[in-house]
Order: structure tokens, then C-alpha cells, then sequence
């Protein structure tokens, strides 16, 4: 095959762990990394009597979440079973919302980059759904039994279902990036991958035009993506792989069951898992032991108030209050909240934001990097680096003496001022400067009528011997001063 | 009333359920999912054009908590009448993938 002749046409479901004490029909924690079976309690293990009452705070984070997606908060909503049999899921069914999620429909911006377009994906719904237990199996340990750990049990879960909007691995990669940035700023999750508390399933087929037709293969499900890269990647191994798949079979949807397939990132394929169950198969019905809850407008206006900044309005803020660029704006916000605030804090301060932008990027964003830092962590407070850049734009110090003390401020306590003194950077009074000039003048004759002679360049050798005289000098001046001086000979 | 309930049905329903079912107790099964079948369907026969679902029998919703960590299980208590343990996890017959 020649060149690509399909459309990749994917839709996502993301759930995403929220960020709760307790479990979701329960008071057990939901604390990270304890040992195995110690946040357990007779519901989350489904005992038989035991009776679920349901954590607000999760449809409090839900709802905080459906707004931001720009979701409809429906005035109430319910409970169902889902049934099913696996180890993991004590209960034999599990909790989660069929027919009445607590968000309907909503969209993601995707904000686009310097090779695309800025482009909306709808979503679906999202609902809240208990997660299940992990089951672990040792091979090595030669045990023929697998361990099954139920401390994740009952975690609340937000599974947010987008339509099948999206049209490449890349632009799956851009969802789920903008998605994740949101949802840190929501502070409704903590977005960790690692710890399972952002994980991914793809709905992934091909649309082809066959002549005049236009024909879709069967759906397929891809499972156990554990980065957005292992999505990219799958992603573009599934469209490469359906498309051989229909030239041989020819099959189109609905001629073969959806499929469900498993993504094994070291072998870098999808390999097949199970024919799907049908929905139905699940036998959803209301759960008797969970009344159902009211939603009322003004909790929900309430919530919509209390949102606070989004990215999208941040990149837009960035951009029209301080006149940076969509890929400066970009950079500090996708640093996060803080990162904005600290922006802002210094920005603020100067004439001209830019200069802002450009040492936080270069200096501050690649000392955190290196030192493996967060913000929090960081010695430099907006304060001090708003004075240092104040003094550069002042003309007492240029940009690398600038980042002597900078580095100073890293090393030391004290203020951007006291760094200059340590560093015997002191700022060179208009009398001494003067002098300078003038001695300087004296010792280049040549250069002085190059200069007259309208060779502006002829300054640079005695900018460069006026930092040997005085390495406190300030160059931008002494230039200055000096092209004055010269002028006003004659 | 006929509802049409076949032993296929019973078969997958029991299949769904994990349950293994001799060819009589698919026989009786038959009769006793057609009867209950049956017995729902009625209330197909009334009218309830303008009638909301209902989703609860009880009159009462927002049944809320506040999220406050309550104490768990000891991790002995949990794993007591597990059939298998090994003292941190329950054994289960092996899961694969």
C-alpha cells in the first residue's frame, strides 16, 4: 500500500481516580501504597448485610469536573449495577451509573500547536463508577495461586467518555495532555499514571473510502495503556494493523463482534484479550441499596463559581494581559498553577513581561528540572526574582551578570541586591562612568573616527576594553555615553 | 401466558451467572423464569404514558457522608473467612492478563 488512504476515527475513556479521602460508598482510606488488605471494611469486601452510603465529596468533585467540560449537571442522578465475575471485584457486580451519569455531553478544547489547528472533541458523559481490587500473579514465585489485594476497592472513580472525535495518535496525545492539565488544575485528581489514578482504554477504527462508499472496519478496544505515549504508539500500530486486516477479511462493522485488545509495550503490539461482551450482557438495573441523588442549581452554581482559572482562560490571560506568544502562554501554563502564579507575581513588576517569560523558561524552568524541584521547593521566590529582573531592566546589571547572581540567590539566603555586593557587582555612579568614557576616547583615537565616519561598529572594541577597566560597567551605557560623547566633539 | 422463555435462554443466563446446570434443572428453570416472565409482563399491560420511572421505592434521596476516613478492618479480621490466604492477600485460582 502506497500512502495512507483512511481515517483513523478514535473515541477515549479516561478514568480517573478522584481525589477523595475515603472510598466511595465507604470510610476506608484511599491512602496509596499501604500494605496489602489493610483498607478494607465489610463493604468495600462485600459482605453480605452491609449497605453503601455514598461520599459526597466525589459528587463533588465529579460535578466540579463535569463544569469545566462544559458537561449539563442533570437535577438528579442514580445508581446501577454492573454485573460481572472477577476476583477482584468482591461483590460480583459493581457500582456504576447506566442510564443517568452525573455529566452529560461537555467538550474539550484542544488549544492546537505550531502544527495544528485548535480543535473542540465533544464528550460524551462521564459517570462515577467504584474501582476494583488488583490482582497480582508471580509466575516466579512458583505459587499456582494469584493474590488479590481489595485496598483499591470502592475508589471513586470519574470514567469520562469522549465521542469518536479524534483523527490521530497525535491528536489523542493532545486530548489527553489538555484533559490531564485540566483535571490537575481542578484539583479533582492527582493524574498519576504510576498509581493507576489516570488510566485509558481507546475505541479505535477506519473509516476508508471504497469508491463512492464510504466503509468502516469493526470497533476495537485497546486496553492496559499505561502512558500517553503507549497510547500514541498503540494507536498507530491498530490503524496499520486494521488496515491490513481489512484487506484480507474484508470485514466491516458489525460483520465481526467488537474486540478487545491489550497493548503490550515491550513487544510494541496490540494482541487480542477477548470478544467483547455485549452491553446488554452486563444486565445493568437500578441498585436497590442506593437512593438517588438530587443535584440541586444551586449547588451546581455554587460549584461553577467556586471553579477558579482554567488553562484555556490562563493561555488567553497570558497572552492579552502580559502580550506573550501562544507558545510562551503554553509553556507556564502547562507548568501548572503555580507556575502561572509565579509568573504573574514577577511580571507584574516589569515593563516588560517578556523578559519574565524568557527567565523563567530558560533559568528557572531548567534549575527545577535539574535539581528536580517543585516550585514549592524553590529558593528563588517571585520577589527576589522580580527585583533581580527589575535590576536588569534598570541597566545596574546586564543579563550575565544578572545570572551570576541569580546563581548566587540559589546558593545563598538574601536578597538580589546582597548578592551583587557579595559578588563586588556594584553599580558604577554617571561620574565614574564619565571618566571611563572619556580615558576611553583618549586611548582609541582610530576607533573614535571610524565612528565619526559612520562606522557604528567601531564602539564594540571599547565596550570590550571598558569591561577590562571596569567589569562593572555597564555595556549598554558605556555604549550609549560613549556615541553621545562622540557626537558632541565637533 | 407463553413468554417465550426457551432453555437457551436459561443456558446463557446461567452462563452469565457461572452456574452449571443438569438438563432437569434447565427443564425446571424454564418453567420458573416463564411464570415469573410472565408475571412482570403484566404490568406491561398498564398505561404509563405520563408516569415517571421509578428508580427507588423509597421516598428518601441524598443519602450523603461526609468524607471522613473511618478506621478499616484489621487485616487478619478481612481475611478470615477467605477459603484461601496468605496472611496479606486472599489466594484466588490463577488470573491471567
Amino acid at each position: 500500500m502506497s500512502s495512507v488512504d483512511y481515517q483513523l476515527v478514535v473515541g477515549l475513556e479516561v478514568h480517573v481516580q478522584l481525589k477523595t479521602l475515603t472510598k466511595l460508598f465507604c470510610g476506608c482510606s484511599t491512602t496509596f501504597g499501604a500494605a496489602p488488605n489493610t483498607q478494607t471494611c465489610p463493604v468495600c469486601l462485600g459482605h453480605p448485610g452491609t449497605l453503601p452510603v455514598l461520599n459526597r465529596e466525589a459528587i463533588r468533585l465529579a460535578i466540579r469536573t463535569g463544569l469545566a467540560l462544559n458537561s449539563t449537571i442533570p437535577p438528579t442522578t442514580k445508581w446501577d449495577r454492573k454485573n460481572y465475575f472477577y476476583p477482584d471485584l468482591p461483590k460480583g457486580y459493581q457500582i456504576s451509573q447506566f442510564d443517568q451519569p452525573i455529566c452529560q455531553g461537555g467538550e474539550l478544547k484542544l488549544p492546537g500547536d505550531e502544527t495544528s489547528s485548535p480543535r473542540t472533541i465533544r464528550i460524551t458523559r462521564a459517570h462515577l463508577e467504584e474501582d476494583a481490587g488488583k490482582s497480582m500473579h508471580d509466575e516466579s514465585s512458583g505459587s499456582a495461586d494469584s493474590r488479590i489485594d481489595l485496598n483499591r476497592t470502592g475508589t471513586p472513580l470519574l470514567e469520562i467518555v469522549s465521542e469518536p472525535d479524534i483523527r490521530s495518535a497525535e491528536e489523542a496525545k493532545q486530548y489527553l495532555t489538555e484533559l490531564k492539565l485540566l483535571l490537575t488544575y481542578l484539583q479533582v485528581s492527582d493524574c498519576n499514571m504510576q498509581e493507576g489514578s489516570l488510566r485509558v482504554d481507546a475505541n479505535v477504527n477506519l473509516h476508508l473510502q471504497r469508491g463512492d462508499e464510504l466503509v468502516a472496519t469493526p470497533i476495537v478496544e485497546i486496553k492496559n495503556l499505561n502512558s500517553f505515549r503507549a497510547v500514541e504508539r498503540a494507536l498507530v500500530y491498530e490503524a496499520q494493523r486494521q488496515r491490513e486486516v481489512f484487506e484480507d477479511t474484508g470485514q466491516r462493522i458489525g460483520e465481526a463482534p467488537k474486540q478487545t485488545r491489550g497493548w503490550d509495550d515491550n513487544l510494541q503490539v496490540t494482541k487480542v484479550q477477548r470478544e467483547k461482551e455485549e452491553s446488554s450482557d452486563y444486565r445493568y438495573f437500578p441498585d436497590p441499596d442506593l437512593v438517588p441523588i438530587m443535584l440541586p442549581e444551586s449547588w451546581v452554581t455554587e460549584l461553577k463559581s467556586d471553579l477558579g482559572a482554567l488553562p484555556a482562560a490562563l493561555r488567553e490571560r497570558l497572552k492579552t494581559e502580559f502580550g506573550l506568544s501562544q507558545y510562551d502562554a503554553d509553556v507556564i501554563v502547562n507548568q501548572g498553577p503555580d507556575m502561572v502564579a509565579y509568573f504573574e507575581a514577577v511580571a507584574s513588576n516589569l515593563k516588560d513581561a517578556k523578559r519574565a517569560s524568557n527567565w523563567i523558561q530558560q533559568d528557572v524552568m531548567r534549575t527545577l528540572n535539574d535539581m528536580e524541584y517543585s516550585l514549592a521547593d524553590f529558593s528563588i521566590k517571585a520577589d527576589d526574582l522580580a527585583k533581580l529582573l527589575q535590576l536588569i531592566e534598570a541597566g545596574e546589571l546586564d543579563n550575565s551578570r544578572g545570572r551570576d547572581v541569580y546563581q548566587w540567590l540559589l546558593d545563598h539566603p538574601g536578597t538580589p541586591e546582597e548578592g551583587m555586593k557579595a559578588l563586588g557587582i556594584a553599580s558604577v555612579g554617571s561620574d565614574d562612568l564619565l571618566d571611563l568614557c572619556k580615558q576611553l576616547i583618549g586611548e582609541h583615537p582610530s576607533a573614535v573616527s571610524d565612528f565619526k565616519a559612520g562606522k557604528k561598529q567601531a564602539l564594540g572594541a571599547m565596550i570590550g576594553a571598558a569591561r577590562k577597566l571596569n567589569p562593572n560597567a555597564n555595556p549598554g551605557k558605556v555604549k550609549d555615553l560613549l556615541s553621545q560623547l562622540i557626537s558632541h566633539e565637533d | 401466558m407463553t413468554t417465550g422463555i426457551e432453555s437457551k435462554d436459561v443456558l446463557k443466563v446461567a452462563k452469565l451467572a457461572k452456574l452449571q446446570l443438569t438438563e432437569e434443572e434447565v427443564k425446571r428453570l424454564v418453567d420458573e423464569l416463564s411464570q415469573i416472565v410472565g408475571y412482570v409482563d403484566q404490568l406491561s399491560s398498564v398505561d404509563t404514558t405520563n408516569v415517571a420511572p421509578l428508580d427507588h421505592v423509597l421516598d428518601v434521596t441524598d443519602a450523603l457522608r461526609d468524607d471522613i476516613v473511618i478506621s478499616s478492618l484489621p487485616r487478619e479480621s478481612a481475611l478470615s473467612n477467605a477459603p484461601k490466604e496468605d496472611g496479606e492477600t486472599f489466594l484466588v485460582p490463577p488470573v491471567l492478563g
